[in-house]
Parts: C-alpha cells; structure tokens; sequence
C-alpha cells in the first residue's frame, strides 16, 4: 500500500475527498437496499396502528405482535416444520453426499467429471416442469402436506450442490496426509472417520449451511404441496397474503423471526455461498 | 493396454461406483420418473375434475396449448420479467461491485447489508414490498411521494409487471453482486495501477481491465439467474396471483393454475415440457461452461 501510494502522488491528495464520496455513496447504497428488511424489523415492534400511520422510526416498541403472532397462529409449529425439514434433508443430502464426493475425488475415473456435470444439469430442471406428476405421486402415496414429502424433495433438490460442493473440499485436501494414513495401516472407513472427516469438517459444515439456507427458504415446493399440518415458513407467511390477514405488525415480526436465522447464517457463508451456487465456476 | 492397469482401474471403477450409486441413483429416478410422466402426462386426455375423459390425445394439448393466447401471453410475461430483472440486476451488480470493491469506511458492514435481501425468503420479500414499501395509501413509497408532492400510485393495479420486477430484482441484485465482488478480488490490482500510470482514466479502467475480467462471471450470473427467473412463482402467488386479468402471470404461474386449480393434467404437463425446453437451452450453455472451467 505505501509503495503505491508513494508512486502515485497525486492520487493521494484527492484521497480524503474521494473517501469521503465513496463512504456517503457506499453506505447510502447499502441502507436503500436493506431498508426494507430494516423497516421491516421496525414494523414488528409496532403496533398494528402504529404500523399503518405515516412512517416513522420513532415510536415506543412493543412485543404484543411477537406474542400475538405465537398465540394466534402457532408460529412455534410452523418454525419447528422449518427446522425439521431444513436440517432434515440436510442431513440426508450429506449421507448421500460424502461417499459419492468421496469416490469422485480420491478414486476418480474417466466418468467422474461427466457424472458430476450430469448431477448438476438435474439441477436445471425446472420445478414447475415435473409439478404435475411430483403432485399425483404425493397424493397417491400419501405425502401431500408431510414433513418427509418435503424432505425428500429437498434432499433431491440440493444433492447435487452438496456433493459439488464436498467434490471441491475433498479435492483440495493435500493427498499427503490419506497417503500417511493408509501407510499406518488406516482403512478406508478409518481413512474416511479419523482423517478425511475431521479435516475437512469446515468444508463439510459450510456445505450443510448452505443446504439448510436454500431449502429454509425455498417456496415453490413448500406452497404445492403443504397445507396446515406440514407447512413451514415460507408457507405460512404467505397466509398473511389473503386480505383478512392483512395486518402489518404481525406479519413483520412473523417474518423477522423466520429471516434472522439464515440472514445470520447467510452472513457467515458468503464466500462457500458463490462457490456453491456458480458450482465452482467462479471463485 | 497394459492388462494390470486396466484390472487396476476395473477394480477401482468398481468401488467408485458403488460409493456413487446411493446419489446417482436417486438423481436418476428424481430425474427420468417425473420428467417422463410429465411428457407422458402432456400427450394424455387428463382432468381430474372429468374422470371420463381419457385416453391418448395426440398432440392436441400442445396444439390448444399453443394456440391459447393465455400460453403466448404468459411467454411474454415471462420473457419481460426475465429480461429486464437481468439487465437491473447485472448492470447495477456490476456498478456495485465495483463501488464496493474500493476502500471506504465500514465498507464490510456496507457489502454485508447490500447482500442481504438474497437471504430472505421469497413469500416474506414479496409480502414485505407489497404491503409496507408499495401499499398505495399506507406503504413507504406512497408516503415518500406525497412528501414529494406527487401522487401516490397504486403499484399493483397500475403498473403490476414492474411491481414484481421491482421486487424480483431487489432479491437477485445481491446475488448478481455477491458473485461479481467474489470475482473482482481475483483481480490484478498491479494492472489497474500500471494503466493508472499510463494515463487510463477510470471509465478506461472499468471498460478495458474490470469488464473484461468479470465477462466470465457475468455470464454465469445471467444463466444461473435465468434458470431460477425462468419459474418464478412465489413472489407471483403472494402478491397478484397472476393478476390482473394475465398481467403477471409467467409461464410457471400458467402451469400451476393448470394443475392445481384447473386440474388439467395433460394441458399443465404439455406447459411444463415447454418451461424443461426453455430452461435447457440455458442450460446447455452453462453446464458447457462449467465444463471448461472443470479443466482448468
């Protein structure tokens, strides 16, 4: 930095000025881009009138619609449908996941990086284009609004990501190490449960953060095929959508409990995030 | 052929594929049993409101399908909708990334704020800009306009397509931004210098050094964001339900009303071969790309 700077006397003198646009310009930026997600948090420590009159951030916050939206509606089951079904397939994505990323990067053929392009061109399969018959086959075999019908869903949908995502991990372990494990006499599950496993657990953990965010918020799916008992979030806040529902307040509070968690999760893993989502073509 | 070698490999392809059948298989029955009744359904006379009615239709549900006006309509929606939340999302991803990429104070609360919309669920981004941001007489915008001295619009009966796009753009805006920032950290700080030196202006320096590296990334942020707006449906559900009239309805909103409150089978299904088509012209073009990079 001080070598450049030095070099380049004259575009240190504009530095203050040019600091200061580029902080007002960032930042301005920024809080219009997130205002909604601010006055969002705001409305929900509003009351419902509070909440309609004209805008404005001050105003005596009150928890009454945080425990209006639990009285009323059982924000609790819907919440706990989330867990369950996020880290439900999660889990399962991953036990499905790691001894396929497993063969493709230690013990890779001429197929693998065909199977791993095949994995991903699933991805691109428009959910609406096999609605029809995902529907009957839920209806018919009795998974229509259950927890496991979206689990299995999810599970399928994120699969290929996740085992992307562990391939790039896996691969990008030094070698030296399996190799030292297998010249002490370690088997392949020992290889895989003593060395591979707690290695690579960083990369593994970011894997499953971002399972959990995308199918947290996925909405197609969870709208089609749950009703009241299986419905997770993104469902019931669309509940809120039918003009008898319309109250500001409590859908603010409902939504700022149902965003939190990933918005904090999704800060955390924004650079796995990129890897994942372009499936490593941009890193 | 050297013959141990080639057991050599059989054996390992043998474990590798066993190691890989669980997710393979799984992908593969996710992949062909769906899509295969989804082509199946298309050729079928199929509603479940009229039991009767069945048998072999031929090609008469892509023949009404594609003679509905609804249909062409619902391409053009999902053809706008598309296009124009690329065009906002790349160029203003682009601009921001840049901004974001020079030294400013607080710039990692900065970055970390603009990209948060992307992490918010689709129901609550919709809901949340359908009621307090675009409400007509009670949202931000309204209030923000008569501050103003204009008159407050009602967003979704006048302008229903650019409400969604709005809203739609302000979700992948960060995406767009979250890769291309990702992407502008691999680059060559010691050229922009030396252009820098030689005399290049700034605008010189974003069209000949930063836009040229980022051509990559860009064109996957298009596919990828074209593959999802492609079936956009819950921002559409919650705010117009595809109203008003067909105004907002896309191709993957048609499709769900087909189905799910028509219960046309073979007509939705006939729609839903249309959408796997288009979607995998896109997806050609990306998976081709990610292959290239898979040999770097």
């Amino acid at each position: 930095m001080t070598t450049h700077r030095n070099s380049a006397p004259a575009h240190t003198r504009s530095l203050p000025i040019r600091q200061l646009v580029l902080t007002l310009l960032g930042w301005s930026i920024a809080l219009i881009i997130f205002f909604p997600i601010l006055w969002m948090v705001l409305t929900g420590f509003k009351t419902e009138t509070a909440a309609i009159a004209d805008p404005s951030f001050i105003f005596s916050p009150t928890l009454e619609s945080y425990q209006a939206v639990q009285a009323r509606s059982g924000y609790a089951r819907f919440a706990l449908n989330s867990v369950a079904i996020a880290f439900g397939s999660t889990l399962l994505a991953l036990l499905i996941a790691i001894p396929s990323a497993y063969a493709m990067a230690f013990l890779p053929t001429k197929r693998t990086k065909g199977t791993l392009l095949w994995m991903l061109s699933t991805k691109m399969l428009p959910p609406v284009g096999v609605l029809v018959p995902i529907y009957l086959i839920f209806r018919d075999v009795g998974l229509l609004d259950t927890r496991t019908g979206l689990i299995i869903i999810y599970t399928l949908m994120n699969l290929p990501i996740v085992v992307w995502m562990l391939y790039t991990f896996f691969k990008d372990m030094p070698k030296d190490i399996l190799e030292a494990g297998r010249m002490d006499g370690a088997s392949t599950l020992q290889e895989v449960f003593f060395l591979l496993l707690p290695l690579t657990l960083p990369g593994i953990a970011s894997t499953g953060l971002l399972s959990v965010i995308l199918s947290w918020n996925e909405a197609f799916w969870s709208l089609n095929l749950t009703s009241s008992k299986a419905a997770p979030l993104t469902a019931y806040i669309a509940s809120f959508s039918s003009p008898e529902g319309l109250f500001w307040a409590k859908l603010s509070a409902a939504s700022t409990m149902a965003i939190a968690p990933i918005l904090i999760l999704g800060w955390m893993t924004q650079k796995q995030m990129v890897r994942g989502l372009t499936f490593g073509a941009v890193k | 052929m050297n013959r141990t070698r080639a057991s050599g490999r059989t054996v390992g392809g043998l474990r590798t594929l066993s190691l890989q059948a669980p997710a393979v298989t799984l992908l593969l029955l996710w992949m062909i049993v769906p899509l295969g009744m989804t082509i199946w359904f298309s050729f079928q006379r199929y509603n479940l409101l009229m039991p009767d009615m069945t048998g072999f239709a031929g090609l008469e549900n892509y023949e009404y399908l594609l003679t509905d006006p609804a249909l062409w309509s619902a391409m053009g929606t999902t053809l706008l909708l598309v296009g124009w939340v690329l065009v906002i999302t790349v160029v203003g991803g682009t601009l921001l990334a840049v901004l974001f990429q020079q030294d400013f104070a607080g710039r990692g609360i900065a970055r970390v704020l603009a990209i948060s919309p992307f992490f918010v669920m689709p129901t609550v981004s919709a809901l949340v800009w359908k009621n307090m941001m675009m409400h007509p007489s009670n949202g931000v915008l309204a209030w923000l306009a008569q501050s103003l001295g204009l008159p407050a619009l009602d967003w979704f009966s006048s302008l229903p397509l650019t409400s969604i796009i709005i809203i739609v753009s302000w979700q992948w805006l960060p995406f767009a931004l979250l890769i291309l920032l990702t992407a502008m950290q691999s680059l060559d700080e010691d050229q922009v210098e030396a252009a820098r030196m030689d005399g290049a202006g700034p605008l010189a320096i974003f069209f000949f050094i930063t836009l040229p590296h980022l051509k990559r990334a860009i064109s996957v942020v298009i596919m990828i964001e074209m593959i999802f707006l492609l079936t956009i449906f819950a921002e559409i559900f919650v705010t117009t339900s595809g109203g008003p009239g067909l105004a907002t309805t896309n191709l993957a909103y048609l499709i769900y009303i087909q189905a799910l409150l028509d219960f046309d089978v073979g007509m939705a299904s006939a729609g839903g071969v249309i959408a796997i088509i288009l979607a995998n012209i896109v997806a050609i073009f990306l998976v081709r790309m990610v292959a290239k990079n898979l040999e770097d």
